[in-house]
């Protein structure tokens, strides 16, 4: 055998027994997923690198357990029969203790706990959201605004933005930047990989990429109201020429994300909603002409200058973008032009988004 | 006129009554909704109203005032606690399977609001943690551990009433929250800012705030009791390690409620300064973080979950080992796992947020200190296992509850090494199948192992046994309808569908609600059996009595006593020589013996302290709710004169005569020698009147 032709040995595949196991695994997924015809719902059935790895740390975690897990589904039964009253089985009501015994029952979960250790310490720092994904191209930049009912996702580069729909080149990094302008809630794309918290006043961040195109779901998973269930939206995974299309087309027919816009968005209710407040049909809205300083002013709570030129922000690259953007103070709106919140704040804290780490403070 | 309503009534208003929504605004939605709670409502005041009636009726008022409210008997007290419990559970079940009936029906729609079912969630969470695991597992200890120790009643007995008194007043304001709605929809655990008065204004997140500060109150003073007792009352030769392993587990479950509840204690408190006097803690601006309340809340929420999980293990350890007629495999292991998992249990509490975007190092860290709790309790089914190794095995009823317990409990703990791995946590969290891995904990865990207590020391607190037919059908129902309604939910949260969401859109999750709505029916038969096997019980309370109380050829010193024990529990306190005294005792011949001498006995006096206790502190949290501040200064000072009054009591004795004991004793040790001893063989027959043939015998036919 040329050792040149083995592969990497990624996950469990390997030797003829594990690839049975994965098939058997595969079988299972499938199962769990039947009748599943509305797109990539799940891990299960994993679309990206980020959910793939955990699809298989998964299985290997339970793998793990069951040497531990196994011996007690087999051996109860089996030891309360064989041991019933009336059973014929040797009785000795005083034994109640055995060196051996007790160094295999401490022994063998210390040493299943040891070897899951070491994976959970690679896998956790491997798979850290936090964490820029490797690859030849440059990340698009995502800033997803967490509102109650809906995700506002915007394009910083492109000046452009969505609600509803969340549309990515397939096979390129995505990275996101997250906040949320009302109560706690939580990103989520099953299909794509981890989810993430985000906060109003902090930032959170977020890697994912799609292997290829699709459409999967999206929302969010921590509860915030009465309109929790409808927050919910497609990603759209394209080719990099519909992405360039699709972002062209919204430059040129998106709605202006403007004070009136803003204060729909602000408002408690689903994409839909917006859209009906826009005067328009769906549940998706599509924003051109989009502050690059949006994000940050919303960060900052502070108050949107919308008479501010709306063209391409100041952005040297992608550092620029961890730096805390300038919220214009001298320019703002009067007060109360955006009702981010009821209190009115005394000053302006510093945004939290200086280092990498925002919200381990 | 408005102006003297306000001052009377606060915020309270007609738009509080359940059906008001309903007769305002007559819409499908809302007419379904308000029937619900208004039936709800309904149901709380009819149930009170029988309670009065029948306690009129029947001449009990004075019976019930005497030997139970102010009685500060530590059995009865624990008797009083699991009441309570069994109301609440009766409630939040019925709560839960409303909830599966919506999600069954729930493909893009259902019957109930979304509003409606934050409540339910809120309710059926706070209620099952707060008002039935804890008073469930307190009360059990209460009634137990004294008399397994050899003690006779807690080191502070008027503090159980109070402890008590809070618990129920925590319970009453839920249950009021029926009639007077709403309730908060944050979640159990209440995560700010959604629960910040800038976004619930309303009346329930403050329902929620002081019913769940009550309990924690309670719990607190009810650890600092258990703990004392155990280390003070301790009877002679009865040392650390020869306490029944229920002992430990009461010992390491009163540290963890110490250390565990004032953390809760104090993020709500902090909450409550939030809402009432604009304070900045938990708020987005000003300085607030709500991240601090989120560590708070774990760093009692960890602790808490074995609070509510180390008692069940005690009470499975003791039925292992009775009920395969052996001593207990590994006592010192299991000793050391129990501590083990206490210590373990303050440093894991990051588990519970992973996404909230620390550091990959951290979680890894708070990840790997998760396992490791895997393992001392891994050690602790095996030495279960090994307990029935080479014993005599009886399918009683409780020991079908812990072979239930044994299998589905170590099926929780794998989901919960899966939830314990960050990289794959990132993924479940938030989703059913956190649900389900926490109701595969705390159902087969403590809900089993609370129900396996009640039928196996209920013959010791009544003097007859429960009937077992309907027994065996409730044991069943619940297994089977446990993994019925909650292995369908690990399945939804694979496939990404979140916890706590009214309906969803995706029809792949059909089935499986389906079927866990079915789960749902089966538990709700089980609970029908519960009740049945109570009604029977008391009926065939004759036929089934045990008054020598030892029906089971129990191994502690609880079953060396009557059933039910008298207030004193021992006429002369026992002196211990090893483990498992009672087997011993009876091996040696030298159990049910005539006492030499007798000695007056001095008990504590009954108090109205818990009464006044659970009556002001009531009020107090009700009028805080809506804003009745003359209720809430006209009861806290009835609270505070109560306390100081209290300090110039004298009486708070009495003096239980040597020759009234002595009577009491030798007309029981009479009984015992008139009392034919059964074998195990009929144990379950009219014949088991609570005397055991001396346990070799007994097991080996």
């Amino acid at each position: 055998m040329n050792i040149s032709n083995l592969g990497p040995v990624t996950g469990i595949r390997g030797n003829p027994g594990t690839r049975l196991i994965r098939c058997w695994i595969t079988l299972l997924s499938i199962t769990l997923l039947a009748g599943c015809s509305d797109g990539h719902i799940s891990f299960l059935d994993p679309q990206g690198p980020i959910a793939r790895a955990q699809y298989e740390h998964f299985w290997f975690v339970i793998g793990m357990c069951l040497i531990v897990v196994l011996p007690v589904f087999i051996f109860t039964p089996l030891i309360a029969w064989r041991y019933r009253y009336h059973g014929k089985a040797v009785y000795k009501p005083s034994w109640a203790f055995s060196k051996v015994m007790d160094t295999l029952i401490w022994g063998v979960p210390f040493v299943v706990v040891a070897i899951m250790s070491v994976v959970l310490w690679q896998q956790t720092t491997t798979l850290d959201p936090y964490k820029p994904l490797d690859g030849p191209q440059k990340p698009l930049q995502v800033e997803v605004v967490g509102f109650d009912w809906k995700w506002l996702f915007i394009y910083p580069d492109q000046g452009i933005a969505t609600v509803g729909r969340l549309v990515i080149p397939a096979d390129r990094p995505i990275s996101f930047r997250l906040t949320s302008a009302s109560v706690m809630q939580t990103f989520f794309i099953p299909a794509l990989g981890s989810q993430m918290d985000v906060m109003n006043r902090m930032v959170t961040r977020l890697h994912l990429k799609a292997s290829h195109t699709g459409t999967f779901k999206g929302r969010n998973m921590q509860y915030n109201g009465r309109g929790f269930h409808k927050q919910q939206f497609d990603v759209d995974a394209v080719s990099p020429e519909a992405f360039d299309e699709f972002v062209q087309r919204v430059k040129q027919q998106g709605q202006p994300l403007g004070r009136q816009a803003y204060t729909a968005l602000s408002r408690r209710g689903t994409s839909e909603d917006v859209a009906r407040a826009l005067g328009l049909h769906g549940d998706t809205v599509r924003f051109s002409r989009v502050s690059g300083a949006l994000f940050s002013t919303i960060v900052n709570s502070a108050h949107a200058d919308w008479a501010a030129p709306v063209a391409r922000p100041p952005r040297a690259g992608p550092a620029a973008t961890t730096n805390g953007d300038s919220t214009h103070p001298g320019t703002t709106m009067p007060a109360r032009a955006i009702p981010l919140r009821q209190t009115t704040r005394a000053t302006s804290l510093p945004q939290a988004d200086h280092q990498h780490r925002e919200t381990a403070q | 006129m408005n102006h003297l309503s306000d001052l009377l009534l606060g915020r309270l208003g007609r738009d509080a009554l359940p059906f008001w929504e309903m007769l305002k605004d007559p819409t499908t939605s809302s007419i379904i909704n308000g029937i619900i709670a208004t039936g709800a409502a309904a149901m709380v005041i009819l149930g009170a109203l029988v309670v009065a009636g029948l306690l009129t009726w029947y001449g009990k008022w004075k019976i019930l005032w005497r030997d139970w409210l102010t009685s500060p008997d530590h059995k009865k007290i624990g008797i009083m606690f699991i009441i309570i419990a069994m109301v609440m559970l009766l409630r939040a079940v019925i709560e839960a399977a409303i909830m599966r009936a919506q999600q069954a029906l729930g493909l893009g729609g259902g019957f109930l609001s979304p509003e409606h079912f934050g409540q339910l969630f809120t309710t059926h969470g706070t209620i099952m943690i707060f008002f039935m695991a804890m008073p469930f597992l307190t009360g059990v200890i209460n009634h137990v551990m004294p008399l397994q120790i050899g003690a006779r009643d807690l080191s502070f007995p008027v503090m159980n009433t109070v402890s008590l008194g809070l618990t129920a007043a925590g319970a009453a304001l839920v249950m009021v929250s029926l009639v007077l709605a709403p309730f908060s929809t944050g979640g159990w655990s209440g995560y700010p800012p959604f629960t910040e008065s800038a976004v619930n204004p309303g009346a329930g997140v403050d329902y929620w705030i002081w019913a769940v500060t009550l309990s924690t109150l309670s719990s607190t003073l009810t650890g600092i009791n258990f703990a004392v007792t155990i280390y003070k009352k301790r009877t002679r030769g009865m040392n650390l390690m020869r306490m029944p392993l229920f002992c430990w587990v009461s010992l390491c479950t009163a540290i963890l409620m110490i250390f565990g509840m004032p953390p809760l204690t104090v993020a709500t408190a902090l909450l409550a300064l939030d809402r009432y006097l604009d304070f900045h803690f938990f708020t987005a601006d000003l300085g607030g973080n709500m991240m601090n309340y989120i560590n708070l809340f774990w760093a009692f929420g960890h602790p808490e979950v074995y609070i509510l999980i180390l008692p069940a293990f005690g009470i499975y350890s003791e039925i292992f080992a009775n009920f395969s007629g052996k001593q207990l495999y590994g006592y010192t292991t299991l000793v050391i796992a129990t501590m083990a998992i206490a210590v373990l249990s303050f440093t894991v509490w990051l588990h519970h947020f992973f996404t909230m975007g620390q550091s990959a190092h951290v979680n890894a860290v708070f990840g790997i200190a998760t396992m490791l709790i895997g393992i001392p309790t891994g050690v602790k089914i095996y030495d279960w296992m090994l307990t029935m190794y080479r014993g005599r095995v009886r399918f009683s009823i409780p020991m079908v509850y812990a072979l239930g317990f044994l299998m589905l409990f170590t099926l929780g703990g794998l989901s919960g090494i899966i939830l314990a791995t960050p990289s794959v946590d990132y993924q479940v969290h938030n989703s059913l199948f956190l649900v389900a891995h926490f109701h595969n904990m705390l159902i087969p865990g403590l809900l089993f192992g609370m129900l396996a207590a009640y039928n196996y020391w209920f013959p010791k607190a009544f003097g007859f046994r429960l009937e077992e037919r309907w027994g065996y059908r409730a044991a069943f129902s619940w297994i089977i309808g446990f993994m019925l309604a909650f292995f369908p939910l690990y399945a939804l949260g694979l496939l990404g569908m979140p916890r706590r969401t009214v309906t969803f859109f995706t029809p792949a999750y059909l089935p499986w609600t389906l079927a866990a709505g079915l789960g749902a029916l089966v538990i709700l038969f089980a609970v029908y059996c519960l009740i049945m096997q109570l009604w029977q019980s008391v009926r065939l309370r004759q036929e089934n009595a045990t008054p020598i109380g030892d029906p089971w050829d129990g191994r502690s010193l609880e079953w060396a006593t009557p059933a039910p024990p008298p207030e004193y529990n021992f006429p002369v306190l026992p002196e211990v020589y090893s483990h498992d005294p009672f087997t011993e005792q009876k091996s040696g011949g030298r159990a049910y013996q005539r006492p030499e001498r007798y000695a007056d006995i001095t008990m504590p006096a009954n108090t109205a302290m818990g009464v006044i206790t659970a009556v002001t502190g009531f009020l107090m949290a009700f009028g805080l709710t809506w804003y009745m501040w003359w209720l809430v200064i006209a009861s806290g000072a009835v609270a505070l004169i109560a306390v100081i009054a209290r300090g110039y009591a004298r009486n708070t004795t009495r003096v239980i005569p040597a020759a009234e004991v002595q009577r009491t004793h030798e007309r029981w040790l009479d009984d015992v020698a008139r009392t034919t001893p059964v074998t195990r063989d009929h144990e379950h027959t009219r014949a088991n009147r609570g005397l055991a043939v001396p346990p070799e015998q007994g097991a080996i036919q």
